[in-house]
């Protein structure tokens, strides 16, 4: 008889909670069926009347329907929860195909690009950075690198100047960093010194009368050209790729002696010849050469015991290049929409 | 330099058949005479021949064509239609034939001409590229009728001299020894392992009389004329000179004149000594003075410009004017002309420097100026000289005088430099051996007298022992040099702190999205105008430079502000509609010894849609953040009234401690207006010294809290005109220990607010390190920042 009441109201009440559409009817179903004053209790409210052996009987029957009833509440109620997180979730879908959250990042200028990698592939080899002033001495813009009173580039015509004897200008060249640090540090020298230069060239596509320079100088004992080829061999390898060609071409510098220009094998047309190398197979890249051991010993440096070498390479041109920049003038207008794309 | 390979060959033995264009060019530019072109000359002109005219017609559908049957060597003629009106028949003419190309590039095509078939087009001088001077005999308007020695079927190409080649080289301005075809067939003939062969000129110097009983040399100027050589010839004969002087004047790039004009300019070339003549009838007394123009004279120069001369230019002049600039150019008083009988021919030295000048001044560069500037063989002079007149018994265009005149004032220096191999190899890094050294530099003309090296005269660019090291590398090989490092690398590279600190701004500010900009050091004194920049302002005493490109670059920058204005300026003006920009400049501040102080300043500039004074404080608050500023010393803004380049509502001054870092604000309208700025633009210069001396050390770690923190909000009421900074700093002054931080939130004037009053809202952080706060400790903590902002600044809670 009450057995049969369980089994009624298990049949019912778990037929009920399949049904639940929501999570408050469930909560409602377990209120009807398992609360204080739910059926499950009206029905063990009839254990009075049954025999002492009956009794264990029915209260494991009626703990196992209560167990029952919770399992299902609780099956139906996660059910219930994935349907209602799968249609919450289906509802906040987005337009992946709508453009991201604009996040404006900033943009080194392009020429730094170019100088930071170089800085970096130096200072690898054990090189320092150093640095100085731009209104220079034509002392040492000048005369202590060999060039002599009447060469043509301290003309008023080539170089800018603040003083009717021409005794202080505007650096024409990185150059005069190398009488620098030869006067203030001691030798062993590895350094590099990138800055601004300036010459009194009207400005055009390849010309403005401020640009870019790096300097760099070795000086120890036993330093030869055989260095130098070894030293900038592998910094060119580092900047345009390894197995990069190069060759050494005589060339003249006052300060330096030997000379030499550096040029790599265009690698646009593999040294056949074409419009990149001006037909002729390759590209210069920097003019480099031995101190001149006038210049040493006019710094302070025995030149029989010291030697060294120095290179000066020109930054616009070499980042023209890497990025195909086709007119100097673009590098110092800073237009944001030239500036963005590097 | 231009260079005829047919004319190196009469020198060194370096044929087109054994050295292609591109292997010579290689070879001689990794021995030190740099190729930039080469041309071969045969291709601009392709099969176009000497054609024999055999008949002619009228053509039958035309008044002013002709219809010619030409003979060009073949079976048969070929039927050219020509509009020219000076052929005839027997006439020898330029045929251009089917599939031809003129040097201009033109292509020559069978053709049908008002219906008669054309086989091809006669030429004129001018459709082959060249020019009256090149065939004087010759029509300008009309086709060229030949009087040449050739036969119908010759190619053209090869009877005007242009089968050859011709490779431009860039000669290094230490040697201008290379800069004629001898010097460049001495380095060839090293470079290829070859023999020079060089010719001795002979003079027979049949004409009667001596020189030096007709003219007088006289050097006034010793250093700026070591030299002076001289040379006449009488009985002179203008004319065209012979066809192989032209072309190969004319392949070398110069353009032939006349026989005496040329055979200057051909000596030129070939010996590299620029060479003069003199009517020497137009040589007042016979007298040559070398000296230096007086004041107020002028000359008519070759070109026909009249030209002034300054007391530092040198001059030939005669016992009354001058008649030259010395080494630039000739005078029109003592020009060859027609009827010219007698010539002088000056072969001398001048000062380098003082021609370079000297040109320079008068606005003409020429091909014996560029010549001198770099320094001349002092040596060369009368090889020069009897070069010419030996070219003058060889085209018979005059009669030489014996005797030469040459005027060596002091005597002319020889140098000599130690050999020294072992310093050689220790500068090249190589092995190579002594007899290898001496082999080299005895092909290049050096002497030896045991271990003295003897520099030849023409290379006045060796001096050292490192020059020779040069010559032996040269040829030696720059690439068969090892590529060998010296030794192991015994320092450590990198950034010094202070560049470290300039990379670590730059990051900041490109990761605050903002673009680095490069502007000029140099401005126009007028922008401190434009920044409305006081007129006593000190920045105002600018470097300034005494020859400037223009006024826009003429000083030296003592503010960084108008370069970023400048930059900002030109952004708006190509309607972009925001930018952010930075730049760590210099700028340049006068020194008493005549030179700069350099220091950098962190420039900042923005413009664009909601960007106000707080978003440029915010970058600046995030630089000093990031360089951890705060830790080293109190940083403080305080509002600046006064610099009338800015705002003066919307400006202040940072402060760390006691030193003023920078400014930043709201560029002045008026300043703005100035720029043509019709937008609000927010500017901000750093100094980057400063900013590097209170830079944090490394940061240490702080225990992270263990205990809960509190927050109360309070809301207060106060005077309008009282910073909320002050309020800031007496609330942290006054919440004691437990106050970790405190926020402004809110700033409200208006409705519900009494007139000239302001609400502020601060939401402060409470918390102990060393329990878990209770309300009475967070009470007793805003009741102490309540009471003094009360006492200090009436300062009352909502």
């Amino acid at each position: 008889m009450m057995k049969d009441m369980m089994q009624q109201l298990r049949d019912t009440a778990i037929g009920a909670i399949l049904k639940a559409e929501n999570v408050e009817s469930l909560e409602a179903m377990r209120i009807k069926y398992l609360g204080k004053k739910g059926e499950l209790t009206a029905i063990l409210k009839q254990m009075g009347s049954l025999s002492p052996e009956e009794r264990p009987v029915m209260g494991q029957i009626a703990n196992r329907l209560r167990s029952d009833i919770e399992e299902a509440l609780d099956q139906r109620r996660k059910d219930l929860e994935a349907v209602r997180m799968a249609l919450k979730l289906e509802s906040e879908t987005v337009d992946v195909t709508m453009p991201g959250k604009d996040v404006k990042e900033g943009h080194k200028h392009p020429m730094y690009n170019v100088l930071d990698q170089i800085k970096d592939i130096f200072i690898g080899m054990g090189f320092e950075i150093v640095d100085g002033p731009e209104v220079e001495l034509s002392k040492y813009n000048f005369t202590m690198l060999n060039i002599d009173e009447s060469h043509p580039s301290r003309e008023w015509t080539d170089t800018f100047y603040f003083k009717d004897d021409s005794s202080i200008c505007l650096r024409t060249q990185t150059s005069p960093m190398q009488v620098r640090t030869m006067l203030t540090r001691d030798v062993p020298i590895r350094m590099i010194a990138p800055g601004r230069v300036y010459r009194k060239d009207e400005v055009d596509a390849t010309h403005s009368p401020m640009f870019h320079q790096i300097e760099g100088m070795v000086i120890d004992k036993g330093i030869t050209m055989a260095d130098l080829k070894a030293t900038l061999n592998l910094v060119v390898e580092k900047l345009y790729g390894e197995g990069t060609v190069t060759r050494f071409r005589p060339h003249h510098f006052p300060f330096t002696e030997p000379s030499c220009e550096m040029d790599i094998r265009c690698h646009k047309c593999g040294g056949k010849g074409c419009p990149t190398c001006k037909g002729e197979g390759w590209i210069e890249i920097l003019g480099a050469g031995m101190v001149h051991p006038k210049v040493l010993a006019g710094c302070g440096i025995d030149p029989d015991v010291y030697s060294g070498w120095a290179f000066g390479m020109g930054l616009e041109r070499l980042a023209m290049g890497e990025y195909k920049i086709t007119d100097l003038r673009l590098i110092f207008e800073n237009d944001v929409r030239f500036l963005e794309q590097f | 330099m231009l260079l005829s390979r047919k004319w190196l060959n009469e020198f060194v033995d370096v044929s087109l058949d054994e050295y292609k264009d591109r292997e010579f060019a290689e070879a001689m530019t990794v021995s030190g005479s740099k190729v930039e072109i080469t041309e071969d000359l045969s291709k601009k002109i392709r099969n176009v021949v000497a054609g024999r005219v055999i008949s002619m017609e009228k053509h039958p559908d035309s008044d002013h064509m002709f219809v010619c049957m030409v003979d060009v060597g073949k079976d048969s003629p070929v039927q050219i239609v020509t509009g020219a009106q000076n052929v005839k028949t027997g006439d020898i003419v330029p045929a251009a034939l089917d599939g031809s190309i003129l040097p201009d590039g033109t292509e020559i095509h069978s053709s049908i001409l008002r219906g008669v078939e054309s086989d091809g087009m006669l030429c004129s001088l001018k459709e082959l590229g060249l020019t009256l001077h090149d065939y004087p005999y010759a029509i300008e308007n009309g086709i060229w009728i030949i009087e040449e020695d050739c036969a119908p079927g010759d190619d053209i190409g090869r009877l005007i001299g242009m089968d050859d080649h011709v490779v431009e080289f860039e000669i290094t301005p230490n040697r201008p020894d290379c800069l004629c075809v001898i010097g460049l067939a001495r380095e060839a003939a090293v470079t290829f392992g070859k023999e020079l062969k060089l010719h001795t000129p002979v003079v027979e110097a049949k004409a009667g009389g001596n020189i030096n009983d007709m003219a007088k040399i006289i050097i006034e100027d010793p250093e700026l004329c070591p030299r002076y050589t001289a040379r006449m010839v009488k009985n002179v004969k203008i004319a065209p000179s012979p066809a192989w002087m032209r072309e190969r004047i004319r392949n070398a790039g110069m353009r032939p004149i006349n026989n005496i004009v040329d055979i200057t300019n051909y000596v030129m070339l070939e010996y590299g000594q620029p060479m003069h003549a003199f009517d020497f009838s137009c040589v007042n007394n016979g007298e040559v003075h070398i000296r230096r123009a007086k004041k107020g004279e002028s000359i008519q120069t070759l070109d026909g410009n009249e030209r002034a001369l300054s007391e530092n230019m040198l001059c030939i002049c005669d016992t009354d004017k001058p008649i030259c600039v010395a080494g630039v150019m000739g005078g029109a008083n003592s020009e060859i002309v027609g009827d010219t009988a007698m010539v002088l021919f000056e072969s001398a030295n001048f000062n380098g420097p003082s021609v370079r000048r000297t040109a320079t001044a008068l606005g003409m560069r020429t091909d014996a100026s560029s010549r001198y500037e770099k320094g001349l063989d002092p040596e060369n002079t009368i090889k020069a000289v009897q070069r010419a007149c030996e070219l003058i018994e060889l085209l018979g265009a005059g009669e030489v005088v014996e005797g030469i005149i040459d005027v060596v004032p002091n005597e002319i220096k020889k140098t000599s430099v130690k050999l020294e191999p072992g310093k050689i190899n220790a500068l090249l890094g190589t092995d190579v051996s002594e007899d290898e050294m001496r082999r080299i530099l005895l092909d290049l003309g050096f002497g030896f007298d045991k271990d003295n090296v003897l520099v030849p005269s023409w290379r006045g660019d060796v001096e050292h022992y490192s020059d020779l090291a040069e010559e032996v590398a040269r040829f030696f090989g720059y690439n068969e040099i090892p590529v060998k490092f010296s030794g192991a690398i015994n320092k450590c590279g990198g950034y010094t702190d202070s560049q470290l600190c300039e990379n670590k701004i730059g990051e900041i500010c490109r990761s605050l999205g903002m673009d680095e900009i490069i502007t000029y050091s140099f401005i126009s004194a007028s922008y401190y105008d434009k920044i409305n920049l006081p007129s006593d302002s000190p920045l105002r005493d600018s470097l300034r430079i005494l020859n400037p490109l223009g006024e826009d670059t003429s000083i030296m920058r003592t503010t960084i502000l108008p370069s970023m204005l400048e930059i900002i300026t030109r952004n708006f003006n190509f309607r972009n509609k925001a930018a952010s920009l930075y730049e760590i400049g210099r700028i340049y501040l006068k020194r008493d010894d005549g030179l700069a102080d350099e220091p950098k300043i962190v420039s900042l500039g923005m413009y664009g849609d909601g960007v106000d004074f707080f978003t440029l404080k915010g970058n600046v608050e995030a630089i000093l953040k990031g360089l951890r500023v705060g830790d080293t010393a109190k940083i403080k803004y305080t509002a600046k009234k006064d610099n009338p380049s800015y705002h003066p509502g919307r400006c202040a001054e940072v402060w760390a401690g006691d030193s003023c870092i920078g400014i930043l604000g709201q560029i002045n309208p008026s300043v703005c207006a100035n720029y043509g700025l019709d937008c609000e633009v927010y500017c901000a210069e750093l100094s980057f010294d400063a900013l590097f001396e209170h830079k944090g050390a490394l940061p240490v770690y702080k225990p992270l809290p263990r205990f809960p923190s509190v927050t109360r909000d309070i809301a207060l009421i106060c005077d309008i005109k009282i910073p909320v900074g002050d309020l800031e700093e007496c609330i942290i002054r006054s919440g004691g220990e437990y106050l970790k931080n405190c926020e402004l939130f809110d700033v409200y004037t208006g409705h519900h607010i009494a007139e000239g009053r302001k609400s502020v809202a601060f939401s402060l952080t409470m918390r102990s390190d060393d329990h878990t706060l209770t309300d009475e400790d967070a009470e007793k903590t805003v009741a102490a920042i309540l009471k003094a902002l009360d006492s200090e600044f009436g300062a009352v809670i909502r």
